[in-house]
């Protein structure tokens, strides 16, 4: 190894010794060709220069989902239970208990619903640990609903961390709108 | 090892030794000290003559990114000049040294990328160590009415921009294939936050996690073997690993709450950030699986989002309190270094710059800081709102 280094810096200096004499007495400019069209990017692409967009996607089906695929969602007959929590918290507050009864006693009336529990967050933390809390809260819901009788086998959660405020506003009073649980029921569609 | 000298390091002994005393006094070797002390270090004073317009702009966007300051020629450690005029040609006096250290012309492509080689070229010849202005990033840009947006890959500079996607759903946490042309990003293209796969060549994508809940924050081991990220589906969001392809799925963590993993340079370790005994910190864990062990960042409390350095001597994070700033801690541990306001860095190739994103009322910029001189610039703007960077390396 040692003598490997030291082959390298004398091939070094060499170089640099040389290098230097011949741009001290005639100053050659070297000149570097580079590839690629005036628009091209930067980076050993494709033709044209251009990144391939992403097109159909292949691979990795989703287990879950597919028990939920071919549901209609109604936003409107949950909406009133939305759950709110308090900054940076994924525990179901006391006080937000007889909505997630509210929730187990709709899904208690029809069998054949489905329940879509969605986490948001305020916009104070970092995004990812943003799309972690809100999925905390989601999870925290469902449990919640586990435990007073609820199949979690129905149950989906999906996070959407700070990208979808209900309220667009920067401030506390729209923050405590925006760290919240909503829920969404599940019907079967029609004719199936 | 054997001591052996062969006869082509005996002619370049001689050679060296010849040039090394048979030219006394042409050249002083003055020997600066260096200094690079994180957030700290003076920028390297240089003068900047004969360029105009967009070239002009590169060469100053790109070396004060790197450490450079722009003064007058009579003030500089080294004089930059040239032209702009049909194609790049430029040199660099050694002001001090008295000597020409670079003299280049460049043609092909387009004046904006010969004047990032020549950039590229001048940091080399200055401070011998390979500069970032030919490298790319992936980013999110995102609509702040809708909340959707797209996978954007562009120069570091933010210009040259181009959409990956054109789904216009939530997308989130681009992460590079080291090396090579291909990404992976978190879409909710199909209704949950599944973890894609995209080759940039063909275009060709997949679903490598698509359980369910949270599939996010996919981050590839240095030989690119192998993707860390974030699933919720055994009840809690915690660091998984599995193959480039989505087998052999493992889970590393069992805490109540992780986010963003990153990797270490020689691929054993993945930091993340988690919370242990009510306190938000930074750990790591053996990325084929062992007992977690969290790495304090004193002073900097609630870190998220840490960038493991590719020379492996840093980690990068967001340190929370009523705003966010930029920190930076030696991976071994030690005293964080506070540099400027900002959060989710990504480390340059070269270990020397980050890109990290700049909030102000609700939309990200991204921005691009030097961690020795604190000289930072915004990149170039494509959405309402850009966050995510992620260098390519």
């Amino acid at each position: 190894m040692k003598m490997m280094k030291l082959t390298y810096l004398l091939a070094f200096a060499l170089t640099i010794t040389l290098a230097d004499t011949g741009c001290r007495n005639h100053r050659p400019v070297k000149v570097t060709q580079i590839p690629g069209s005036p628009s091209g990017q930067v980076g050993e692409l494709g033709p044209g220069g251009t990144m391939a967009q992403g097109g159909q996607i292949g691979g990795g089906s989703t287990a879950n989902l597919e028990d939920f695929e071919g549901m209609g969602a109604d936003r409107a007959a949950l909406a009133s239970y939305t759950v709110h929590f308090a900054y940076d918290s994924a525990v179901v507050k006391k006080s937000e208990k007889a909505n997630v009864q509210s929730v187990a006693d709709a899904l208690g009336r029809d069998a054949s619903t489905k329940l879509l529990i969605e986490g948001h967050c305020d916009e104070r933390g970092t995004e990812e640990y943003n799309r972690s809390l809100g999925e905390r809260r989601a999870l925290a819901l469902r449990q919640a609903l586990a435990k007073i009788g609820v199949d979690p086998s129905r149950i989906r959660t999906i996070s959407y961390g700070k990208d979808k405020p209900a309220d667009p506003g920067h401030d506390e009073s729209a923050w405590s709108k925006n760290r919240r649980g909503e829920f969404v029921l599940l019907h079967p569609k029609s004719g199936s | 090892m054997k001591k052996h000298y062969s006869p082509l390091l005996k002619i370049c002994l001689a050679i060296f030794l010849f040039a090394a005393t048979g030219a006394p006094g042409q050249n002083e070797i003055t020997i600066r000290p260096e200094l690079t002390v994180l957030g700290s270090t003076k920028p390297i004073p240089v003068s900047l003559d004969g360029f105009s317009g967009e070239v002009a702009d590169v060469l100053k966007f790109d070396l004060y990114v790197q450490g450079f300051s722009f003064v007058a020629p009579d003030a500089a450690q080294y004089q930059i000049s040239g032209t702009a005029a049909g194609s790049v040609q430029g040199r660099v006096v050694d002001r001090i040294a008295k000597s020409t250290i670079l003299s280049h012309s460049y043609t092909g492509a387009s004046l904006r990328r010969q004047a990032h080689t020549f950039a590229d070229d001048i940091v080399q010849a200055i401070t011998h160590k390979k500069g970032i202005a030919q490298t790319q990033i992936a980013f999110k840009a995102q609509s702040t009415s809708t909340g959707n947006g797209e996978i954007y890959v562009a120069d570091f500079d933010g210009h040259n921009a181009q959409s990956i996607t054109h789904d216009d759903t939530i997308v989130a946490a681009p992460a590079w294939v080291p090396g090579r042309l291909a990404v992976y990003y978190t879409s909710y293209k199909r209704g949950n936050p599944d973890i894609f796969y995209h080759n940039l060549g063909t275009g060709q994508r997949r679903v490598i996690a698509g359980y369910s809940g949270l599939n996010t924050s996919a981050a590839v081991s240095p030989d690119g073997s192998k993707v860390a990220m974030i699933l919720s589906r055994s009840g809690s969001p915690n660091v998984w690993v599995c193959n480039a392809d989505g087998t052999d799925l493992k889970r590393l963590t069992t805490s109540s709450e992780d986010s963003s993993p990153c990797w270490s340079p020689d691929g054993q370790w993945i930091c993340f950030a988690t919370k242990i005994a009510e306190r938000r910190v930074l750990a790591k864990v053996p990325a084929g699986g062992g007992a977690m062990q969290p790495i304090p960042t004193p002073g900097a409390p609630n870190p998220t989002e840490p960038d493991w350095s590719p020379d492996g001597k840093w980690i990068a994070f967001t340190s929370q309190t009523a705003e966010f700033d930029i920190c930076v801690v030696p991976a071994s541990g030690g005293a964080p270094t506070v540099l400027v306001a900002g959060e989710d860095p990504s480390w340059s190739p070269n270990s020397r710059t980050l890109i990290f994103t700049r909030r102000s009322v609700g939309r990200y910029t991204l921005s691009v800081l030097d961690v020795f001189t604190k000289q930072v610039k915004d990149v170039a703007r494509i959405s309402s709102s850009d966050s995510q960077p992620a260098w390519a390396r």
